[in-house]
């Protein structure tokens, strides 16, 4: 579904990411671990077009049969393909309701224009009533139903989290990309993150990219794992075989 | 759900409320009053305007005067009466293909509007494709060049002599009419998804753009709504002036517009209408800081400009005790950077 060539990311002096190589195939969840700094953030990046790499391709298949060049296009783009991320540094739109964050997730689906959407013209209304309808869907299914009117830079930390992940599936996308979804949480949240993601990933026929602190939550949920250390590819396989490989081990244990 | 239905009705109320008070004004008040009537819908109009894109989209543009400009001599050229263009470029003729144009006032205002969103679009594109930052110094440039153009387009404006005997077409009913057309549009606007999805570009570009929402294409839109509404209001003065000339439409004009929508609130629609009546009618009532004072045993001399010191004085004032202050609300700067 996904595929990472040589990618190179440097900012001035930096390099972030070094010939990294990648693959996510379709119905998997995938980690990306790394010490801080590593440059996990920037291959999220480079993949949604928020940067375009030094070097490298990037090949995304939404369907069997499809494929797409990202790098050079837009990150609007990217999403409309089915492509669509949380942040690490959470991003909501603050000053906006909970529910009007989940509803313009769905903007880049709609098909009626501007004028329609002043006119209130019914071709335009059907389409707001199933967003709503769908926005209500997410917002119970993240059990924030009864915080719906809120501002949502009011919400605590860990739901300003699962509101950032709803919105991102109201995007509908084939592909989502998770950038630390566990950081900040307590265990017991991060047991009741773990299996939403399980849910969501059966629900709505995702593929998963995630990258993640927590070694529980990576070791439990990835098929398979993507180890950075300084922006360089340090080891790769089953979290079995990642959590035995010895570079790893220094990496995490050793200086950095 | 239920408080849009509370916001219909309150809307509703308001518009029966200012038809009555606009009944009532046009039987008994006199001809300076009904003018600040006239004043303040064209406001409200133009405080909208800007606070769609200002306030909504989260856009820094201060080009209004350009805009009103552009709509007010559209208006004037396209309403005027034959025998009476022909009386106005004395100096130099009028271009031949607007020589014989005469048209009613409802499509002369549509003209306005039109023309202004075109101009919007072409000074905005290129601006909004790169670096919004520079919206405002580009708007500004824009409205000064237009001044300047209209100045020394001579068979066209008639340069710095202004036209006059511009036709009356203003009357309450299409102050108001528009204003209230203007109120709905924008109200409309930002409930459905398009104007979500302005907001959403305030609050986060970044996030705005990860979530599939076409930045140029959205902000452009905002920004040709907002220069169509500039436009009409323009020609709306015009016609309610009956003289114009390219040296009303300065610097000043726009920062007027601007009071109204710091006053009023960015991104707030109700609030933008409420102070655009009140700065139409203390800019009335205030007028006697700029003419001289006869205190009876000392007379002070008037100081040209003093109303404007006072309004921005109000505005420094609102700016600084408003704690979320008039450039944050715009844009988190920081929300450039996609650090994270
Ligand atoms: N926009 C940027 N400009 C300059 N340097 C950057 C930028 N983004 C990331 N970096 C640098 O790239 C490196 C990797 O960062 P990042 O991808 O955020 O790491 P991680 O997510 O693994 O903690 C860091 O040294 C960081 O300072
Ligand atoms: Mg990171």
């Amino acid at each position: 579904m996904l595929k990472i060539e040589n990618l190179t990311m440097k900012f001035g002096g930096v390099v972030a990411c070094s010939s990294f190589n990648a693959e996510v195939k379709r119905g998997q969840i995938v980690g990306l671990i790394g010490p801080n700094g590593a440059g996990k953030t920037t291959v999220f990046n480079v993949i949604t077009g928020v940067y375009k790499p030094t070097e490298g391709q990037i090949t995304f298949s939404p369907r069997e049969g499809e494929q797409h060049r990202l790098v050079g296009l837009k990150p609007d783009r990217i999403a409309q393909l089915g492509i669509c991320r949380t942040f690490q540094n959470i991003r909501l739109f603050g000053q906006l309701s909970v529910l009007d964050n989940i509803f313009i997730g769905n903007h880049l689906r709609l098909r009626s224009n501007v004028f329609s959407s002043v006119l209130r013209l019914p071709g335009y209304t059907a389409e707001e009533r199933e967003i709503y309808e769908k926005s209500m869907y997410l917002l119970e299914k993240i059990g924030l139903q009864d915080f719906r009117n809120e501002k949502a830079s009011s919400l605590p930390y860990g739901m300003q989290r699962r509101l950032e992940m709803a919105r991102a599936l109201a995007t509908n996308p084939k592909l989502l990309l998770l950038d630390e979804p566990a950081a900040g949480m307590n265990p017991q949240e991060t047991n009741e993150l773990i299996g939403f993601i399980q849910e969501i990933k059966e629900e709505f026929d995702l593929t998963i990219f995630l990258i993640e602190h927590h070694m529980e939550v990576i070791m439990e949920i990835s098929e398979k794992i993507y180890v950075l250390d300084h922006g360089v590819l340090i080891a790769e396989g089953s979290p079995g075989e990642v959590q035995r490989n010895e570079k790893v081990i220094e990496a995490y244990l050793g200086v950095g | 759900m239920r408080d849009k239905r509370r916001t219909d009705l309150i809307a509703l109320a308001a518009l029966v409320c200012t038809v009555v008070v606009l009944l009532l004004a046009n039987r008994y008040l006199d001809d300076y009053k009904i003018r600040i009537i006239n004043l303040s819908g064209i406001y409200v109009t133009l405080g909208l305007s800007m606070n769609l894109i200002n306030g909504f989209t989260g856009l820094f543009s201060l080009g209004h005067a350009g805009f009103m400009a552009v709509g007010a001599y559209t208006v004037a050229l396209l309403t005027m009466p034959i025998p009476m263009k022909e009386m106005n470029f004395f100096f130099q003729p009028i271009v031949p293909w607007l020589a014989n144009v005469e048209v009613g006032f409802l499509p002369a205002l549509l003209a306005a509007g039109l023309i202004s969103a075109f101009l919007g679009v072409l000074i905005g594109a290129p601006v909004l494709r790169l670096r919004d930052d520079y919206l405002a110094i580009a708007t500004l440039g824009f409205a000064e060049i237009i001044r300047v153009v209209f100045t020394n387009t001579q068979s066209l404006t008639n340069g710095a002599l202004g036209l006059k005997g511009i036709p009356n077409y203003t009357n309450t009913w299409w102050s108001w009419g528009v204003a209230f057309f203007t109120i709905w549009f924008v109200s409309f606007l930002i409930r459905g998804s398009y104007g979500k999805a302005f907001m959403a570009i305030r609050e986060d570009e970044v996030a705005a753009e990860a979530m599939g929402i076409n930045l140029f294409k959205h902000k452009v839109l905002s920004f040709a709504f907002a220069s169509f509404f500039a436009g009409i209001a323009g020609g709306l003065l015009a016609s309610l002036l009956g003289t114009i000339d390219p040296n009303m439409f300065r610097i000043t004009l726009t920062f007027n517009i601007l009071l109204i929508v710091v006053l009023g609130g960015l991104g707030r629609i109700a609030g933008t209408v409420v102070a655009a009546v009140i700065v139409t009618v203390m800019m009335e009532a205030l007028r006697f800081l700029d003419e001289s004072i006869n205190l009876g045993f000392i007379q002070l001399k008037g100081i040209p400009g003093m109303r404007m010191v006072v309004f921005s004085i109000i505005l420094i004032l609102v700016v600084l005790l408003r704690k979320e202050g008039l450039f944050t609300r715009l844009k988190g700067r920081e929300s450039s950077y996609a650090e994270n």
